[in-house]
């Protein structure tokens, strides 16, 4: 695993297959998908270890996870396949921990599972 | 990424929660892009400015910020919602207003120099050789990097504001090394601006973080911007290199086919109910040349003109203003074409621009159509 904002997080597992536009499809009050086209359509990320490939679209999109986090909303740490800059400096801002990990370990995690990872210790445990 | 023991003491919140914040962003934004260390920076241009784009979050978040930070290096800014001078005449809500002019007092609280322009390379002085900056414009990126010898990658709003707090970036990809492996080979013949537009586009769309190009002439400062307009807007690239690249290098033509589907994509009016110029804004050598272009001549329909303020100042003082209002162009500073709440669908069906930044987001955006063609056929068309 990669950090790219250092933490310690214990939650469920809300995965995504398709990659995340936190502008225009994350709703900043309520946390919630608003995408129809997206397979996490109508789905809270709030309070989730939110696991998804990557961000897309603009980089404006990490206001959207600053709004989030400060309207208490958002997930407890983020875990994707690629870095893009809108989620690392939006979770950066937004004190998020946030890792990469591998495509092996990322197609192990499944949705609902429980995770706990330590970046000081740089150990995951799936359970 | 390594860090000093003082950048190690700045992340875990020892030299206060701003530059932790800043420390935190600058590490996710190294570690994304397999930095190995922090460097130096003499100069950050900031996005992130216009209400518009930032909404709620960012006015709050800069409001909270600007009570304890403040910039350490020269630190300019991009355009916001409007012209002061003029905002009136607009018909913007009070909300709107009072939102962007508290994110304006924040950022000069923080000691950023207030410039709301996307031109930086063209009215502050250029640092020297290879001095590494922190360009979040786009365009002000692409073009320190291709045209003024110096080193920035395309930053985020977010890591050059924390490198204009901390006075240093992330030593990465375009600040150490440029290998394109691609050339673009520019096959078409008489270009003008908005071609140099398209080309950019295109080069956006195909380049990874650099391209070459091969096959240009001398160009001048409007074709220039005119590129590095078109690349900013449809890709991550940040730099052109002139030149046909190594002997790997992928080749590829821009021709007038190419050219088309470009036009095709950004091209969806036939008229427009208005007219707009610069976007990126215009400097004053293109001031100089549209008001030639004007002499004895008026627009027939509203043409708006965005120009920095420093720009205005000097065009006020030669004569080009009162040439370009006597034109019948509406003169605006401190804002720009693009994601401009000033143009927007419920007056204006669409826009006849020159630009390939601002027919993207104009379309995209304000959800207008829009109506391309280089600025000579605009002034045949629209005055008389």
């Amino acid at each position: 695993m990669k950090v790219l904002v250092s933490g310690k997080v214990e939650g469920i597992v809300l995965k995504s297959k398709n990659p995340i536009n936190f502008l225009g499809t994350v709703d900043k009050k309520m946390g919630i998908i608003s995408d129809k086209n997206h397979d996490l359509y109508q789905k809270s990320i709030k309070d989730t270890v939110l696991v998804f490939p990557y961000g897309v679209g603009s980089s404006v999109g990490a206001y959207t996870i600053y709004s989030i986090k400060s309207n208490k909303t958002s997930p407890l740490a983020m875990i994707c396949k690629k870095a893009d800059l809108t989620v690392a400096t939006g979770c950066a801002l937004a004190n998020i921990p946030m890792i990469t990990i591998s495509d092996e370990e990322f197609s192990s995690i499944k949705n609902g599972m429980k995770i706990s990872f330590d970046t000081d210790s740089n150990q995951i445990h799936y359970q | 990424m390594e860090l000093t023991k003082d950048e190690e003491s700045a992340l875990k919140g020892e030299q206060g929660e701003i530059m932790q914040m800043a420390y935190r962003i600058l590490v996710a934004t190294g570690e994304a892009t397999d930095a190995d260390k922090l460097v130096p920076i003499e100069w950050a241009h900031l996005s992130g400015v216009n209400y518009n784009t930032i909404g709620d979050a960012g006015e709050e978040f800069l409001s909270s910020i600007s009570k304890e930070a403040r910039v350490k290096v020269k630190t300019t800014l991009n355009p916001m919602g409007f012209d002061i001078d003029n905002v009136s005449n607009y018909g913007l809500d009070e909300n709107f207003i009072s939102k962007q002019l508290s994110i304006r007092n924040s950022y000069e609280t923080m000691g950023v120099i207030p410039s709301f322009s996307c031109i930086p390379y063209e009215i502050f002085d250029i640092p020297k050789v290879g001095t590494q900056v922190a360009f979040a414009e786009s365009n002000a990126a692409i073009h320190a990097n291709s045209f003024d010898n110096l080193k920035t990658n395309k930053e985020s709003a977010f890591s050059a504001l924390a490198s204009a707090l901390i006075g240093k970036s992330p030593y990465s990809s375009l600040r150490k090394d440029d290998n394109p492996n691609i050339t673009i080979q520019m096959k078409v013949k008489n270009p003008n601006e908005l071609t140099y537009g398209m080309l950019g586009f295109f080069a956006g769309k195909v380049g990874d973080t650099s391209v070459n190009i091969s096959g240009l002439g001398d160009m001048d400062k409007r074709q220039t911007k005119a590129m590095c307009g078109g690349m900013g807007t449809s890709g991550t690239c940040a730099k052109f290199i002139f030149g046909e690249g190594n002997s790997n290098c992928e080749k590829i033509d821009f021709d007038e086919k190419e050219m088309q589907n470009v036009h095709d994509e950004l091209n969806t009016a036939e008229k427009g109910d208005i007219i707009t110029l610069g976007s990126p804004q215009l400097g004053l050598d293109e001031i100089s040349e549209l008001a030639g272009k004007l002499k004895g001549r008026s627009f027939q329909k509203r043409c708006m003109v965005f120009l920095p303020r420093t720009v205005k100042e000097q065009s006020t003082k030669i004569g080009y203003t009162t040439e370009l209002e006597r034109a019948g162009c509406e003169i605006l500073s401190d804002c720009c074409t693009c994601l401009s709440p000033l143009i927007n669908k419920d007056s204006v069906d669409a826009v006849t621009t020159n630009s390939i930044k601002g027919a993207f987001y104009l379309k995209n955006s304000n959800g207008v159509g829009v109506n391309l063609k280089p600025l000579s056929q605009i002034i045949e068309d629209e005055t008389r």
